[in-house]
């Protein structure tokens, strides 16, 4: 686990805050300079995250090349988050969790059906309100409307998804607690796509989602 | 073993798209002699011939398998929760899925920046403008490109999660097997893997065959290698009913 990093921002002076409830979704510009910060108000919350360049969605957050860049699997502090164009999108500029996932994806109905049991397929997922944000959103950004071909691989804040060396993928209990944040510097103007994750089968969220909250802070 | 209907070979730098039809297999073979200048890697990206829309999911191929990598046994699981094809087998033990793959920026800093116009057809070509290539054939685009495998290359992780490239994975002769479970749109792309630390470009040949082989029976190893490949092939085969 990488040292912790926290800032001393003041919540009272930010340009935005919002709470996102468990199983709602936020989709919000982030200008070039501005810093978000997502709180997890309760622990051990998974916060589904996607970002797309404003101005051109076709360029998106690039798990692989993220991670490939880095060297490594976990993001924390110090993470550059780079594009599809392999271009600096965000830098992760404080982070008092230590490690958040970017292999573990984001749940969905079809997938609960296959992982749990063929009858999960009526609760809540992720991909359900990424897409409905998505649908909401259409006409806004430049360029085409946004679709479920652009559902790329997200990031998960605050969870846990350890591979050991032997190549086992694991879902570890989370190692967020009451308050953890994560902070996040906007490299270009990009569009922040969230999930606030309603997954009740599996440990990601504790056994029970909570809200997080959502801070921007002008550059 | 049914007999094979196709057979090609892609040189270093090809790459190469096909539906390949439900119950088809499509075996790819290290056609390297050894000592070449760079380690065998075939990047890979599989679509839903029917609906592109639907498409190879790294993430929920992982979760549903608890595993990192790809091996016989395992399936490759769609965003919509079927099952595009089956790894039912491989020589190789390890086919990496993580890293993603190099586009013109990367295989210029690594190989140097040889044109067309100096090189004709040695020029080094990359992963990202060859899929990307083949992506366009079919109506597709860079919005399509989400992870793809890199066959015969293997990748592991520390502790901390730090990467390294372990070379050796692949020899001669090696070979990994798909069989599809449904027609499937594959693309592929026989160019260097990004942790490769070769800074010579000579990506090895590989060999394609295609030949159509039984459905899955009950007993599968694919199938029973998991509750979750089972739940996997019962909503694939409903599509087909």
């Amino acid at each position: 686990m990488s040292t912790l990093t926290a800032k001393t921002r003041d919540p009272a002076q930010a340009a935005l805050d919002v709470t996102v409830l468990s199983g709602d979704g936020w989709c919000h510009p982030l200008r070039r300079g501005q810093v978000l910060r997502i709180v997890d108000l309760e622990g051990n919350q998974a916060v589904d995250t996607l970002f797309y360049a404003l101005q051109d969605p076709g360029e998106r957050y690039d798990a692989c090349a993220t991670m490939r860049a880095q060297g490594a699997l976990y993001l924390t502090t110090g993470t550059t988050l780079l594009s599809s164009e392999g271009r600096p999108m965000l830098v992760i500029t404080a982070d008092t969790c230590g490690r958040h996932d970017t292999v573990g994806g984001a749940c969905s109905c079809e997938s609960n059906q296959v992982r749990y049991a063929i009858d999960k397929q009526w609760m809540h997922s992720c991909r359900d309100t990424f897409l409905l944000e998505l649908a909401r959103y259409e006409g806004r950004p430049t360029g085409p409307p946004l679709a479920k071909r652009d559902l790329t691989h997200n990031i998960n804040f605050f969870m846990n998804v350890p591979v050991t060396p032997a190549g086992e993928l694991t879902f570890a209990d989370g190692i967020s607690a009451t308050g953890s944040y994560v902070e996040l510097r906007a490299e270009m103007d990009v569009l922040v796509l969230v999930s606030n994750c309603p997954q009740l089968n599996n440990p990601c969220n504790g056994w029970n989602p909570t809200p997080v909250r959502m801070l921007v802070w002008d550059a | 073993m049914s007999e094979v209907f196709h057979r090609e070979t892609l040189r270093g730098g090809q790459k190469w798209s096909r539906i390949v039809k439900r119950h088809q297999a499509l075996r790819l073979i290290d056609a390297s002699s050894g000592g070449g200048a760079g380690a065998t890697c075939v990047a890979a990206l599989l679509f839903n011939a029917a609906d592109p829309a639907e498409r190879y999911n790294m993430p929920d191929t992982l979760k549903a398998q608890f595993s990192a990598f790809l091996t016989a046994g395992r399936v490759l699981f769609s965003d919509m929760g079927h099952i595009l094809a089956s790894f039912t087998s491989d020589t190789c033990g390890w086919h990496d899925t993580l890293t993603g793959h190099q586009d013109a920026a990367g295989a210029a800093a690594r190989f140097g920046s040889g044109t067309y116009q100096d090189l004709r057809n040695d020029c080094p070509r990359n992963t990202r403008d060859n899929v990307l290539v083949e992506l366009v054939k079919h109506g597709l685009g860079r919005r399509d490109l989400h992870a793809n495998l890199n066959l015969f290359a293997k990748v592991v992780t520390d502790e901390a999660g730090r990467f390294a490239w372990v070379p050796g994975n692949s020899h001669p002769g090696a070979y990994v097997e798909l069989r599809m479970e449904m027609d499937v749109l594959v693309v592929l792309s026989n160019t260097p893997h990004p942790l490769d630390p070769a800074t010579a470009y000579g990506p090895p040949p590989v060999a394609l065959e295609l030949r159509r082989v039984p459905p899955p029976a009950a007993d599968d190893p694919c199938r029973v290698a998991r509750t979750e490949n089972g739940r996997g092939f019962t909503l694939t085969e409903g599509l087909f009913r």
